[in-house]
């Protein structure tokens, strides 16, 4: 066997587990670099999968399944942004009511639809790339949501670093009032930021449950929120890096299971605890630096704003 | 300030609430711990229909575990109608919580609790002390008490059966084998699935692949994914969802069910599943219950008692060789004629592990901590 043959599966295997937490990550990172925390990652993406799956058993279409899980991770986000940006409740508690929340509430819609079944979104090869050797079929034979998530990736870059509103998003996330005083309205920009992050949360559940696994159960996301969440300090608030590391939970959660389909003799636990190993690692190597995190953390993070402080 | 805590106090409560809805919507259980236990005994001796109360770790809506016992749930209900009242509480997290719900059980007046999972054991065994009036039983458990029995089904039985099918239908010789968690139980069930499938078949590998978790179905499609990357045209599981089935139908190989029939989730790949059937059991104990002959006796029913088989074969995918092997095997093991834990067994390293002539008592195989020849794969070694 050469090694061709043993990466490709392991590359597809880790680009599709990665790319629900990438989504979900970076929207979490467009809401924090406005200065808002919100918590209720997992709960949003429970809400995100169920609402696309129903919808697609409903209406037996996919799209509009997605747009579902889309609009219900805006619903679950515009709670958050009324409870903490509006009566200005506690940011960090609010986001844990809201996973609370998102988890029971999925639970009880999805009732009816553990046993559904609907059809496969089938993957689209690029005609050409695809035939790249371990890279063709991993990124180059993704289904559409899978492109989607490539192109969001380069839109949220772009928009954050490129972009005049980008650079008032993360104006605001450093120094609330500095931009209130020139006149920028910090509410109504965190908002926006919030419900954004909800959308993609949302988008990141419906991926999970309508092109990933294609069926319902509770607690689906069996903790893909939370990791999601971890990754955006992982990635010191980057773009970039937060793919990268989405890969990288990707790949160690693949190779587990490689390793054990290829028979290498590691016991199957210590495999399983790669991913949360590597984190650990990655957060030491980066807290090292404490300017990294100085840096790139936005400096108003979790705090509310008062208009007339 | 204050306005703040309160707020977050409210939305904290009112998501508390919708999980509460959401997770024991239909159960007559009071989520309130301190139901007094002097109310049982005066609930218990009224004459009407007998309380008899289900304790479920997930919800009965899997194709899976939890859905197999609501089959017997429902079947309590259509056999006894008005003479008993069946509670059911779903998701119970294994572990001291379990304990709030069987006491809040038991004082309810229920006479007979069934606690559908391994991690209530001690849960049960505590609260089985402190109501001697009322009937327990525990699935899959090992500790008792005189009102506290345990039940369990031989699902190795049905691996079994399932492996002669395995080992007719693959063509590259790779079984692929998605575990949960490793302990007895599963092992046991590779193990029966392997020599079986061997016996058919000597050249064929069972690749076995960890999740370490009973639930998460997300690992479960990625290894059933790496199972069919390293060359395997045939699943096999233990693992509760149709994740694997439906990886199966995508790649156009084959799998088998579990837990119960899995045929709509993969109808070309589904070549049949290894189901339970636990109502038999559970009419005979409220039967028994309700009679006041019950006793407390450990109960291991499989084939014999019809408690397990292997259900909705696939009439294109199996062949006719397979479908009388498997016929003959199951009519041989229901009337006592063969175990699949009799030897010669090799074990992983070749070495001879039971004897020619000896089978393994149920003790033997309630401590199975070793891979037959055949598996590929590594235990953890305690």
């Amino acid at each position: 066997m050469n090694w061709i043959n043993l990466l490709t599966p392991l590359a597809a295997s880790a680009v599709i587990a990665a790319i629900p937490l990438m989504l979900a990550a970076l929207g979490e990172l467009v809401t924090e670099k406005s200065g808002v925390l919100n918590l209720g990652v997992e709960g949003t993406m429970l809400m995100g999968a169920i609402g696309a799956f129903a919808v697609t058993v409903q209406t037996g279409s996919l799209w509009l399944g997605v747009l579902a899980g889309i609009a219900a991770g805006v619903a679950m986000s515009a709670i958050f942004a009324w409870l903490t940006l509006s009566l200005m409740a506690n940011q960090v508690a609010t986001g844990l009511a809201l996973t609370i929340f998102g988890i029971g509430l999925s639970a009880y819609i999805g009732r009816p639809y553990t046993d559904a079944t609907i059809p496969l979104l089938a993957d689209m090869p690029i005609p050409g790339l695809s035939s790249i050797p371990v890279l063709g079929p991993s990124i180059f034979s993704l289904n559409p949501l899978g492109y989607l998530s490539a192109l969001l990736l380069v839109a949220i870059a772009w928009f954050l670093y490129r972009s005049r509103a980008g650079l008032v998003l993360r104006s605001i996330g450093e120094a609330p009032s500095v931009a209130h005083a020139i006149g920028y309205p910090v509410v109504r920009i965190r908002y926006l930021a919030t419900l954004f992050g909800g959308a993609m949360s949302g988008l990141a559940g419906a991926y999970y449950s309508v092109g990933y696994l294609r069926l319902w159960q509770e607690n689906l996301t069996a903790g893909r929120g939370w990791i999601a969440l971890a990754l955006v300090v992982f990635a010191t608030w980057r773009p970039g890096r937060t793919a990268l590391g989405a890969m990288l939970f990707g790949v160690v959660m693949a190779l587990q299971f490689q390793a054990q389909a290829m028979g290498i003799r590691v016991p199957s636990q210590a495999l399983a605890s790669l991913p949360y190993l590597a984190t650990i690692v990655v957060l030491v190597i980066i807290s090292r630096n404490r300017q990294t995190i100085r840096l790139n953390a936005p400096a108003s993070l979790g705090k509310p704003f008062f208009a007339g402080s | 300030m204050r306005r703040k805590v309160l707020i977050t106090m409210a939305s904290l409560a009112a998501a508390m609430l919708v999980c509460a809805c959401g997770k024991q919507e239909n159960t007559t259980a009071n989520a309130s711990a301190a139901a007094s236990d002097a109310q049982a005994s005066a609930a218990s001796a009224s004459k009407g229909p007998m309380g008899v109360a289900f304790v479920y770790i997930g919800n009965p809506g899997d194709a899976g575990w939890t859905y197999a016992h609501e089959q017997g749930a429902k079947a309590v209900e259509a056999k006894f109608g008005d003479k008993v009242t069946v509670t059911r509480v779903e998701n119970v997290p294994e572990g001291a919580d379990s304990e709030r719900v069987f006491r809040d059980l038991a004082s309810k007046g229920n006479k007979l609790v069934f606690g559908t999972s391994f991690g209530y054991m001690d849960s049960m065994v505590k609260t089985a002390a402190d109501f001697p009036d009322v009937t327990f039983e525990h699935a899959t458990g090992f500790k008792s008490a005189p009102n506290l029995g345990t039940y369990d089904v031989r699902t190795y039985e049905g691996a079994h059966l399932a492996g002669v099918v395995g080992g007719h239908v693959t063509k590259s010789n790779v079984i692929g084998y998605v575990a949960s968690v490793p302990i007895p139980e599963v092992i046991r069930n590779i193990d029966a699935f392997t020599i079986a499938a061997r016996e058919v078949n000597p050249k064929v590998k069972v690749k076995v692949v960890w999740i370490n978790s009973w639930f998460d179905p997300g690992k479960e499609r990625q290894a059933a994914e790496s199972l069919v990357g390293q060359g395997a045209d045939v699943l096999m599981q233990n693992v509760d969802s149709a994740v694997v089935m439906q990886v199966a139908e995508e790649k156009k190989i084959h799998a088998f069910g579990w837990d119960s029939d899995m045929s709509k989730f993969g109808p070309n790949a589904h070549l049949a599943s290894a189901a339970i059937d636990w109502s038999k059991y559970y009419l005979r104990t409220v039967d028994e219950v309700m009679k006041g002959t019950w006793k407390n006796a450990p109960v291991w029913g499989g084939i014999k008692e019809d408690e397990i088989n292997l259900v909705a074969l696939n009439d294109t995918a199996v062949p006719e060789a397979a479908r009388k092997a498997v016929t003959a095997r199951h009519d041989a093991i229901r009337d006592g004629k063969y175990d699949p834990f009799t030897g010669p067994i090799k074990g992983q390293d070749g070495k001879e592990i039971v004897p020619a002539g000896k089978t393994l008592n149920d003790d033997e195989k309630h401590q199975i901590n070793w891979f037959v020849e055949g598996v590929e794969g590594s235990l953890p070694k305690p």
